[in-house]
């Protein structure tokens, strides 16, 4: 429990140096951009909207401090600003995007993950053999590919040369509207397709390898080869006497390797066009809006975080040390 | 990705930096072809540093000159095309490799500088030092980092390798930090830091001149671990339009792709070179530094038959 306790502190502690850093970015900034656009802004919102971007921008005249006080009362509230493009609350923009990331990007994750996972187990396990020898570099060349590149040449060859796959977008906009029926369920999923692939074969390798590595360690301890010698079947060796051990440092690098995946799978999103945090982020960077970039790299970072809980929940119930530590 | 501790034989090191200039050399040769992985990795990087280095040399013409063939196919007066402005395209993938291998290598360099004296003082000192540091890495390492780029990157003003530079140094030292200070932790209760404690030598010459020689498997690994990371990020960064358009790298190649509609066009020669070099060159970067893990630590090397690693236990047992 104090284990966990420890961690929750750690998180609220980054989630406030991202506030920060949120606050703090644009007062630094040489030439003061945000100024001249909240000067644009005067009569377009209302007068509430706009106090609050004079906070989070620096309009007020009152002392640093207390702007930063009132900036992370602002935050605390959930009032992320108004989006300098379209007079929207930015948290009308997190609502509408973030759960087509989520779905996507989170089904992908864990795919790639199981799958990675499973293959490193396997070419550790026949190490040597052919499988490892043409996977180990073929997965080093893959791991070092763009992901935005990648989308591009599956957008390319699969989207228009074959025209086997929609790679435009979320769903079929022309014939569905967003809701819980069946048709639109299935033209997301069509979709989805292309940017989850592309996700998986981008992130696959990471896991591969270093569980692979983990998998290698661990089957030259001695009770890895106790089990063998007790005439184990070799599945139980592999999979409750090893690999069991080894997947531990997999789920520390998962969880470090997050905010890694999150990026290239925003850089794929904008490929695809799909309606995703990742798109409205490059769409917030060509307006120069704003609030609408900082809301969306507040929310990544909590989700980012969030995923790093979950994985550390998982650690606990899979690793009976940290568990029964001053349970 | 994958970065396993490294054991480095302390002793070989601190007598390596007594060694005459032509020994080392022939011992850093002997390194380079000692592991099938290194050899291969440091020639495809040895031939894009080459590139970038000579690429003056080999493009006389400026590669963003606008030309009267307008998105032709490859052919002999264009063996890869040309874009849409009528730009050769091989002659802006040769250009683009010296803005892409420079600013990789540099600011690799500067951010592996800054994980070192992060990872190395936090781990020697201990105490409230390390709690600050270590806690300010941690920190670091799990904020997404590209996500940050791009909020730094869209508030500079000056758009260019500067700030493309900037904003992936401060998000780049911080996994190199981590595994630094688990290393020194685990150096600096050797004995010959005990010594030079004893002698009264300062802390910082213990730090840089005693601790850091004996972990310098570890920091290369680190750098190209962030050369990497610089490379494929200032790629997203320059795609998204974050870098300096006006200049040729394979990120604003990608980039004025992507905004010319290349793809729905069918003109695969305008973007499938950039992300390629880019593709072959973090291979290169990467076999490089699986090599250095399976040096430092031979159970990974793989082994020619599964036979072998059942002798090899026998023998152990």
């Amino acid at each position: 429990m104090r284990h966990l306790i420890q961690r929750v502190g750690f998180y609220v502690i980054a989630l406030w140096a991202s506030v920060t850093l949120n606050f703090f970015i644009p007062r630094l900034s040489p030439g003061d951009p945000a100024a001249a656009l909240l000067a644009r802004m005067h009569g377009r919102i209302s007068p509430a909207a706009l106090h609050a971007l004079e906070i989070q921008y620096g309009g007020v005249k009152d002392t640093l401090f207390s702007q930063y006080v009132q900036y992370l009362g602002n935050m605390l509230h959930g009032n992320l600003g108004t989006s300098f493009a379209n007079a929207e609350p930015v948290t009308n923009v997190i609502a509408r995007d973030l759960p087509w990331t989520i779905v996507l990007v989170g089904i992908s994750l864990v795919i790639s993950f199981v799958i990675g996972t499973i293959l490193g187990v396997a070419v550790a396990w026949w190490r040597g053999s052919k499988a490892d020898t043409i996977l180990m570099p073929a997965f080093t060349f893959i791991s070092a590919i763009p992901y935005f590149w990648f989308a591009l040449a599956l957008v390319f060859v699969l989207g228009y040369s074959w025209g086997w796959l929609p790679s435009i977008g979320g769903y079929d906009i022309y014939s569905y509207t967003p809701g819980l029926d069946l048709g639109f369920l299935v033209s997301a999923a069509q979709y989805a397709i292309l940017p989850a692939f592309t996700i998986v074969v981008g992130s696959i390798a990471g896991w591969m390898i270093t569980m692979r590595n983990t998998m290698i360690t661990t089957l030259s301890e001695d009770y890895v080869l106790m089990a063998e010698a007790k005439g184990l079947t070799r599945w139980r060796v592999m999979m409750t006497y090893a690999a069991r051990n080894a997947i531990l440092p997999n789920i520390t690098s998962f969880a470090l390797s997050l905010g890694f995946v999150v990026s290239g799978s925003l850089l794929t999103e904008i490929v695809f066009n799909y309606p995703g945090i990742g798109y409205a982020l490059v769409q917030g960077v060509e307006n120069k809006d704003y609030p609408v970039i900082q809301g969306l790299f507040l929310i990544i970072t909590v989700a980012v975080l969030v995923a790093n809980f979950l994985a550390d929940l998982i650690y606990v119930i899979l690793d009976p040390r940290v568990r029964n530590e001053r349970g | 990705m994958s970065v396993s501790s490294v054991p480095v034989d302390a002793e070989n090191q601190e007598a390596g930096s007594e060694r005459p200039l032509g020994t080392r050399l022939r011992g850093l040769w002997r390194a380079a072809t000692a592991n099938g992985k290194v050899t291969f990795g440091l020639m495809i990087v040895g031939f894009f540093v080459l590139l970038a280095l000579f690429s003056p040399l080999l493009v006389r013409v400026d590669a963003n000159a606008f030309g009267p063939d307008i998105s032709v196919n490859p052919s002999g007066a264009h063996p890869l095309g040309t874009t849409s402005y009528g730009q050769d395209v091989l002659a802006q993938v040769i250009v683009g490799a010296r803005a892409s291998v420079a600013l990789g290598f540099i600011t690799g360099i500067i951010a592996t500088i800054i994980s070192v004296v992060v990872g190395l003082v936090s781990g020697y000192f201990g105490g409230w030092i390390d709690e600050v540091l270590s806690m300010l890495s941690n920190v670091f390492l799990v904020l997404p980092a590209l996500p940050l780029a791009i909020v730094m990157a869209s508030f500079l003003p000056y758009k260019g390798p500067l700030t493309i530079g900037f904003v992936l140094t401060i998000t780049g030292w911080s996994w190199g930090a981590r595994v630094l200070r688990a290393q020194t932790l685990s150096m600096r209760n050797r004995e010959f830091v005990t010594a030079a404690k004893s002698t009264g030598e300062p802390a910082w010459r213990i730090i840089f001149f005693e601790i850091f020689p004996s972990e310098v498997g570890v920091v290369v690994a680190q750098l190209l671990g962030t050369i990497i990371y610089v490379i494929l990020a200032e790629a997203g960064l320059e795609f998204l339009g974050l870098g300096d358009l006006g200049s040729v790298s394979w990120g604003t190649m990608l980039y004025w792709a992507g905004n010319q509609d290349a793809l729905a066009l069918g003109y695969w020669w305008w973007f499938v070179p950039p992300g390629l070099c880019i593709a072959i060159l973090g291979a290169g970067l990467a076999f490089v530094n699986f090599g250095i893990d399976e040096i430092a630590n031979p159970r990974l090397r793989t082994l020619k038959t599964e036979r072998a690693r059942k002798t090899k236990k026998a023998v152990v047992s």
